[in-house]
């Protein structure tokens, strides 16, 4: 068949000219409608990371406690008392730019299967508005891994009906968007949270039996993606009955049936003597299981409907057949560093941007969803990082995402190595050790030059601070052509980041603890104002460069911090980061709900990068008095400056003459509704 | 104290319930299915937090159909000690085991956050431990606990001492800053007129360890077991 017939037809599927002939060479003939539209799902950037897998390679994914490293339904990293936690991090861009409530309630639908597809009880969700990771824990012997290692086996498909919604999603997270995405309404499925609780609670129980070799999502490209994957990863193939799958409506055409992405279902692979006590637990929980398949020897993804074959793909083409493309990139040139007016009304400045709305309290947003349920909320939402009990431990895990788009904007390789040092640094703030992380690649269109740059600088940077501070990647997710009508997202790298408590007695809280505790600031401070929340707030124009990480002062300034809390030296700990010093200062002054009092400042830099840049490796800690000599001897042996701000009570916040406000009046400020 | 902590397809807070219970408390305590029909062998049923049947049509509307309630309300009638937590508790009231009614919190929006409850009475089973006028810091975590009773009902209730918790500020006066959701007389709980069912928006099992940030729910469960301890005597 003329590629010219079917160019309406590839348009569809989004594939170009050349991925139609890498397929009919692998599959020795022209594909059928069904064939291509699954060559298009397993093909698109969203399944293959046609774009990104080239450099994702250079990100470090091994390390001592790994279990599970990319490449499963989500990475597992090892705990302890024989327990692992299982997380990774998802985008769900495009859907929810079209229909926000749907497309966010179906990515946390999306990430939950993901969790508890390994086996593990989903214990904890974070959100940086735009992204949703999360984690599980899990015994290790009870670890799963989706895999379809025996011929014979049987597929059920388990949960909701297949319906006509989200056909083609993931081929419409790898195109652009326009006026018409409006139109693709359709392609954006609906959750339902009830059914997903019931699917969660039967796969838990599901796990705990022998004979259950896989359990797999359906995500994006549905059953496609879920089948052929699940075969190929164990060197199998499948066949699948489509006429045997339970329908939401009349007249779906096994194209339909095949690239649905009704949420809410879920694989499970049995072995044959397994599937009685199978559909016992699905009927326990009043959940649907049809039949509609079995494991095979072939290699192969054979697709029948009513006995007649409509579809035969050799699963290696499908799974990794996909020719990577190698887009053009092309670098901006170093800007000038900007030149700043002195500050004139520092406290008038410090009101406005704690008030700011990437600055103000988030309660109202945090407290409408429950953050407190399973009763291992330690720290909840609101500081650097959340901290949780392990159930039945007396171990804590940190979580966290961070991010800084305005640094990555102006340096991408810079700015993605600080999105994974504050990360670390908020973990560590806890007394937790970091030691894992998932990532998040959120960029527009990468077909231009430009994208693609600030995408491969912003994986270097990311594979650079992930190999200094020994930190493993064990999932991840690329979102890109976020791009609508040719304006492109800023770039938005987001990495969560797990950290491990040994013993919760030793956590260290963010705000101040006790009147009469000393304040001191951690590592350096230098003349770095650009991609400030200070010159945001001016109105400056983005430009110059973001603040420099040293990965070594940071590797320093975390273990110093682990040292010190460890030994119970420091009685609280917080990041500084964006918004600079005096934001640290006020947060933890409002946190604690105690006054500080600064003597004048006085430094080898300018006041307002003093107060309001936002140097990397930097954290302040509150220390009794009694033990500053010891913090002092802790900070010179790992060479880590150290700093006197002030002493904590009162009920003001005072800096010098510069600054006296209120708490009242600076909580106030912190408090502006959104 | 052998406690039964009823699982419906949807609750939530069953498994914080049980920790609460057996791990803080050292009390057994076992799940009760929603096809259950036999509550011979417990002292206290719970009804968690959770959204039973997705929360389709009413909050409860569906689970007080269910087999376990029929087994509940015979329960609750021969004295038994009932408990309803959040979901647990409007589905008390669509079994009419308590009076009123809980609508959609007048900001219309979800809140989870921690609350000060004042203690109206000590002659309910779940504050037996308790003296009026305390103020305990407990969580909630709800989008409809905007409790609403018609005007001689909520009179009834009043006058019977019925109402065991009220929202309150942190010193234990009773204000309108301090109610989360737009409660009639800020009320947060309420008992039956025997005082051995009892049902209320804040989530007592979330406040039972210091590590978790309170204690304070710890009282309404060794009331209970106090309760009890009467009974038997």
């Amino acid at each position: 068949m003329a590629i010219a017939v079917r160019r309406a037809q590839l348009q569809e599927v989004a594939l170009n000219e050349d991925e139609y002939r890498a397929i009919v060479r692998a599959i020795g003939r022209d594909p059928n409608d069904l064939e291509l539209g699954m060559f298009g799902a397993l093909w698109s950037e969203h399944c293959s990371y046609k774009t990104a897998k080239a450099l994702l390679r250079q990100l470090p994914t091994e390390g001592p406690d790994v279990l599970q490293g990319p490449g499963e339904n989500a990475g597992a990293v090892d705990i302890g008392n024989g327990l692992a936690v299982v997380f990774k991090i998802e985008s769900h861009n495009h859907p929810s730019a079209i229909e926000p409530y749907q497309g966010a309630a179906t990515g946390v639908g999306g990430i939950l299967r993901d969790v508890f597809a390994m086996g593990a009880r989903p214990v904890a969700i974070l959100d940086a508005l735009r992204f949703g990771p999360l984690d599980g824990i899990v015994a290790h012997d009870r670890l799963r891994r989706a895999t379809a290692d025996r011929a014979g086996d049987i597929v059920l498909l388990v949960g909701a009906d297949t319906g006509r919604d989200g056909i083609h999603g993931a081929t419409f997270a790898s195109v652009e968007m326009d006026e018409r995405s409006a139109e693709r309404r359709p392609a954006v499925q609906v959750g339902n949270p009830f059914l997903e609780k019931l699917l969660c609670e039967a796969c838990l129980r599901l796990n705990e039996l022998d004979g259950v070799t896989a359990i797999q999502d359906l995500g994006a490209a549905g059953l496609t993606s879920a089948a052929s994957e699940l075969a190929h990863r164990g060197h199998r193939g499948i066949d699948i009955d489509v006429d045997r799958i339970s329908r939401r409506e009349q007249g779906m055409t096994p194209y339909e049936a095949m690239l649905s992405e009704s949420q809410e279902r879920m694989l499970i692979l049995v072995r044959p003597e397994a599937e009685a006590a199978a559909r016992q637990v699905f009927d326990h929980f009043e959940l649907h299981a049809d039949r509609i398949g079995v494991v095979t020897g072939t290699g192969r993804i054979r697709i029948r409907d009513h006995g007649v074959s409509v579809a035969d793909i050799p699963l290696k083409a499908l799974v990794d057949g996909v020719p990577l493309r190698t887009p053009v990139a092309s670098f901006p040139d170093r800007q000038p560093t900007v030149v700043m007016p002195a500050v004139e009304e520092p406290e008038a400045i410090l009101l406005d941007l704690i008030a700011s709305p990437n600055l103000r309290s988030r309660r109202p947003i945090y407290r409408t969803y429950d953050h407190q349920v399973q009763d291992n909320t330690v720290f909840g939402p609101g500081f650097d990082a959340a901290l949780l009990r392990v159930p039945g431990t007396n171990k804590g895990l940190a979580l966290t995402t961070d991010g800084n788009p305005w640094y990555v904007a102006l340096d991408p390789y810079e700015g993605t190595k600080a999105a994974v040092a504050e990360a670390a640094r908020n973990i560590v703030c806890t007394g937790a050790r970091p030691i894992a992380v998932t990532n998040c690649l959120n960029f527009g269109n990468p077909e231009r030059p430009a994208i693609f740059g600030q995408l491969q600088e912003s994986i270097r940077g990311l594979a650079d601070a992930c190999r200094a501070l020994d930190l493993p990647v064990v999932s991840g997710n690329v979102s890109l052509y976020n791009e609508t009508s040719e304006r492109n997202i800023p770039p938005t790298p987001v990495i969560g980041m797990v950290g491990l408590l040994e013993d919760l007695s030793l956590r260290c809280p963010s705000g101040f603890q006790e009147d009469g505790d000393l304040v001191f600031l951690l590592g350096e401070t230098r003349e770095e104002l650009a991609g400030s929340a200070y010159l945001r707030l001016l109105g400056a124009p983005a430009e110059g460069r973001p603040p420099m990480v040293s990965l070594e002062m940071e590797r320093r300034l975390q273990a110093a911090m682990l040292d010190s809390i460890g030994r119970g030296v420091v009685r609280c700990a917080h990041d500084v980061s964006d918004g600079g010093l005096l934001i640290a200062l006020a947060e933890s002054a409002l946190y604690g709900g105690r006054g500080l009092r600064c003597p004048g400042i006085v430094g080898p830099i300018s006041r307002e990068a003093f107060f309001f840049g936002e140097s990397q490796g930097r954290v302040i800690v509150s220390v009794a008095p009694r033990r500053v000599p010891e913090l002092q001897q802790l900070m010179t042996s790992h060479h880590i400056p150290l700093y006197a701000i002030g002493v904590i009570g009162g009920e003001d916040f005072q800096v010098g003459s510069d600054i006296r406000l209120s708490l009242d009046s600076l909580r106030q400020a912190w408090e502006t509704p959104f | 104290m052998n406690t039964g902590i009823v699982v419906f397809p949807g609750t939530w807070s069953d498994r914080d319930c049980a920790h609460a219970l057996s791990d803080v408390l050292g009390q057994p305590a076992r799940y009760v299915d929603h096809r259950e029909e036999r509550l011979d062998d417990l002292d206290l049923v719970i009804l968690p937090g959770g959204f039973s049947y997705g929360d389709y049509l009413r909050c409860g509307a569906i689970a007080r159909f269910a087999p376990v309630m029929e087994a509940v309300t015979d329960f609750a009638n021969r004295g038994g000690l009932v408990l309803g937590i959040c979901n647990g508790f409007q589905i008390l009231q669509e079994a009419r085991l308590l009076p009123g009614a809980l609508l959609r919190n007048a900001s219309c929006e979800f809140r989870c956050e921690w609350v000060n409850l004042r203690v109206e009475q000590s002659e309910s089973a779940f504050t037996l431990d308790c003296r009026p006028g305390q103020v305990l810091r407990i969580p909630i975590s709800h989008g409809e606990g905007n409790f609403f009773a018609d005007p001689q009902t909520l009179e009834a209730i009043e006058r019977n001492g019925q109402v065991v918790f009220r929202y309150c500020a942190p010193d234990g006066r009773v204000t309108a800053e301090s109610n989360p959701n737009g409660s009639l007389g800020n009320i947060a709980g309420i008992a039956n007129a025997h005082g051995n069912v009892v049902g209320l928006m804040p989530h007592p099992e979330r406040a039972c360890e210091d590590l978790l940030g309170s204690t304070d729910g710890l009282a309404l469960f060794r009331s209970a077991i106090h309760a009890l301890d009467r009974v038997a005597v």
